[in-house]
């Protein structure tokens, strides 16, 4: 299936969740989504015959200045297609659910976006830091971090 | 052929060696020390390289241990996190003296390619243990592990072992003489 | 003298059937600096908890802040035992976005170099893991194996170990004369100690013992989890986006795709994950050969294009089979010549995230066999 297709059959399914569908030449296409109904297209992406996501090859969450953005990069095994899924919160209030249900796989890239830009899961088992200490504050992929001056009495820059 | 003549007779003139006890018992510390290895990023698996059949690390009398206890020196590879930072701090606290650091490799050493942005490494291992031989490089190839073990020795082997705090003292006392000279 | 104090307790508030163990962050066995919090009842592993972070290297806030030529040193740095295969998706994901075709013969070098990058991996991982089930030999006949191989990268690149040769459209340098009877000569050799290998560890039946019917993983479980490479393949699923998303040249040779078969023990255990690594050696032997044949006498290899690479505004994703699964990055470009955010998905990121749900259940020292198994590197978990 092709991203248009895939489009129009998310789209007569859930209707205005469904905001809308990029194809650029230097871009790979993708569809953006409504926050709110996430799990549910998801769900769908993965259990429908025709789309068959089993696959998830990465979730990246971006720093969009304003926004934060989480990125799925899906596959399919079985249809051999791919499609880039796209949500995007406020960076006060960002909440976005958890897919870690549906592919098991998200659980530790949720933990990543969740260490490094904070963006919270909502519905994941353990939302807790996974690659920077537990005790570490700030979200440095974010654009605003600044990197501290110690860590425990250590000194941070050079 | 003088080392095969020696090799023939080892002890010419009755098989008797004179020397000082102290310079016997620093031949014998820098001949068979045993570490602990802190691998922890790319240079280890250089390090890796340098324990099997190629290099053969061993040939210096060293045994890799498992527990710091057992241990002479520490050998640091590779990039020290903040996160891992204190446990080699309680390692090495757990060592008993005398004991030794080797920093292998950049990161180690400073940081690395690391220093600039990486806001979660340490710059340096020995911003929280002292350090005896640095061994440069980003891996530095199995060479220059073999050179930074040879100073590690050269090292062990000028040290006091009798006598220290007097010893240290009369440096000291000349030291601050000449220092008043120049 | 005090008195010895006795506490009061009754038998069952002591809780003593379930202990917590904590493996690592340092230790030999674990791979790396990788730390894992087991449970165990006895003997017998109930629950792992893996804790990452401890080589956390700052990799994606380097992406932000460096321009696209220098971060290929940094790529080299996230997965160090095969650097080569890592460089490879993110030179063609600029490669996409730049609209650049790359000439022949430098692909021809490019599957040779990641193929032989490949076999070193390969050697390593057999080579560990023969060490966790107790074998010493494997170890240090697959080391002098590959020593000859990192000699002919070495040759081409500079660096032992991490060596930032591919560039954006081509390499940092030619072959040298005499490249391709070296690498030919590897290839024999490598036959020649597995064959040697297949007899020494993978067919002993102590090895069996230990790894067979261990760590079992289901293919729904492996791909639910997204696991790829060996990993996934021991499970009996032929995914290998060489053959399956063919990039490069490699729709033009002719090799497989070794899947566990389940010859001894269960198709998705321990034995069945490492013996694929051991077949997959062979047929990147093959791929070699062919590829020396075909590969043009003459060419330029080095790109024709500006020093400072400037990618039109978009995005990418690239993925390629990497020695332990897929590889892939997402490079956000905002039009200038540093990228606005790349993410890495590291393949043993998540690989690794499968061990708690396998290791259940079996014995405390099989649970270092599976992590063996699984084949991770620790630069690449933490980046
Ligand atoms: S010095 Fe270089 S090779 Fe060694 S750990 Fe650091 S980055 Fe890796």
């Amino acid at each position: 299936m092709t991203a248009a297709e895939i489009f129009e059959k998310l789209g007569s399914e859930f209707g205005s969740a469904i905001l809308s569908l990029t194809e650029e030449p230097a871009t790979d296409s993708f569809i953006t989504v409504d926050p709110a109904q996430l799990f549910d297209i998801c769900h769908t992406l993965r259990d429908e015959e025709s789309l068959l996501f089993d696959y998830m090859m990465s979730l990246s969450a971006l720093d969009l200045g304003e926004n934060l953005g989480v990125v799925y990069h899906l596959y399919s095994m079985t249809h051999r297609h791919k499609i880039v899924i796209k949500v995007s919160v406020s960076k006060e209030n960002p909440v976005v659910p958890s897919v870690e249900r549906i592919w098991r796989t998200a659980d530790w890239h949720e933990r990543e976006a969740y260490d490094l830009l904070g963006v919270k899961f909502d519905g994941h088992h353990n939302l807790i830091r996974i690659l920077l200490p537990y005790d570490w504050e700030g979200y440095p992929l974010r654009k605003d971090y600044v990197t501290p001056d110690t860590y425990h009495d250590m000194k941070v820059p050079y | 052929m003088g080392l095969l003549n020696r090799l023939d007779d080892p002890y010419e003139g009755g098989g008797i060696v004179l020397g000082k006890v102290e310079e016997l018992l620093n031949w014998g510390r820098s001949k068979s020390d045993w570490y602990l290895h802190f691998g922890l990023a790319c240079c280890a698996i250089e390090f890796m390289a340098m324990n099997a059949s190629h290099f053969d690390f061993m040939r210096f009398g060293t045994i890799p241990r498992t527990s710091p206890r057992q241990a002479d020196f520490i050998m640091v590879t590779g990039t020290v996190t903040f996160k891992m930072a204190e446990r080699i701090k309680i390692l090495y606290e757990q060592m008993a003296e005398p004991k030794y650091v080797i920093s292998v490799g950049s990161c180690s050493n400073s940081g690395g390619p690391y220093w600039e942005h990486g806001y979660h490494v340490l710059k340096g291992v020995d911003r929280i243990i002292p350090v005896d031989v640095y061994i440069p490089g980003c891996p530095p190839r199995p060479e220059a592990f073999e050179e930074g073990m040879m100073q590690l020795q050269k090292k062990i082997n000028q040290q006091a072992i009798f006598n220290k705090r007097k010893r240290i003292e009369l440096e000291d006392s000349t030291k601050d003489e000449s220092n008043k000279e120049s | 003298m005090g008195e010895i104090k006795r506490m009061d307790l009754e038998y069952s508030q002591l809780d003593s059937d379930r202990m917590r163990i904590n493996v690592g962050p340092q230790h030999p066995s674990t791979h790396g600096v990788l730390r894992l919090e087991v449970e165990v009842d006895g003997e017998i592993v109930t629950e792992v908890v893996p804790h990452l972070g401890y080589l956390h290297r700052s990799f994606e806030k380097h992406c932000e802040k460096l321009n696209y030529q220098q971060i290929i040193p940094f790529i080299d740095r996230m997965d160090y035992i095969s650097a080569m295969n890592n460089e490879w998706p993110y030179v063609m994901a600029l490669e996409k976005m730049l609209d650049i075709k790359v000439p022949e013969k430098v692909e021809y070098i490019r599957v040779i170099v990641a193929e032989l990058n490949r076999i070193a991996n390969h050697q390593i991982a057999v080579a560990t893991f023969g060490m966790d089930a107790g074998a010493f030999t494997p170890f240090l006949y697959y080391f002098r194996d590959r020593e000859a191989i990192i000699s002919i990268l070495e040759r081409l690149s500079g660096a032992r170990l991490l060596y930032n040769y591919f560039r954006v459209g081509g390499m940092a340098a030619d072959i040298y004369p005499g490249f391709k009877d070296d690498c030919l000569n590897v290839v024999k050799q490598v036959r020649k100690t597995n064959a040697e290998i297949m007899k020494l560890l993978i067919h002993n039946s102590i090895f069996i013992k230990r790894s067979a019917n261990v760590g079992i993983l289901t293919p729904e479980v492996a791909i639910n989890y997204a696991c790829s490479g060996p990993v996934l393949r021991g499970s009996g699923v032929a995914h290998d986006l060489r053959r399956d998303e063919p990039y490069s040249v490699y729709d033009r040779f002719d090799f497989e795709i070794p899947v566990g078969k389940g010859d001894v023990g269960v198709v998705g255990d321990c034995w069945n994950r490492n013996i694929v690594r051991v077949h997959e050696m062979e047929q990147s032997c093959r791929i070699i050969e062919q590829a020396l044949a075909q590969m043009p006498e003459t060419g330029d290899v080095k790109a024709m294009i500006p020093k400072r690479i400037k990618l039109p505004k978009g995005e990418v994703y690239m993925r390629t089979e990497n020695p332990k699964g897929d590889l892939g990055f997402y490079i956000v470009s905002n039009g200038t010549d540093k990228p606005e955010r790349m993410k890495a998905r590291g393949t043993s990121f998540v690989n690794l995230s499968v061990i708690p749900e396998i290791s259940k259940g079996y014995m405390f020292a099989d649970l270092i066999l599976i992590l063996g198994s699984i084949d991770i590197v620790l630069g690449e978990v933490d980046r």
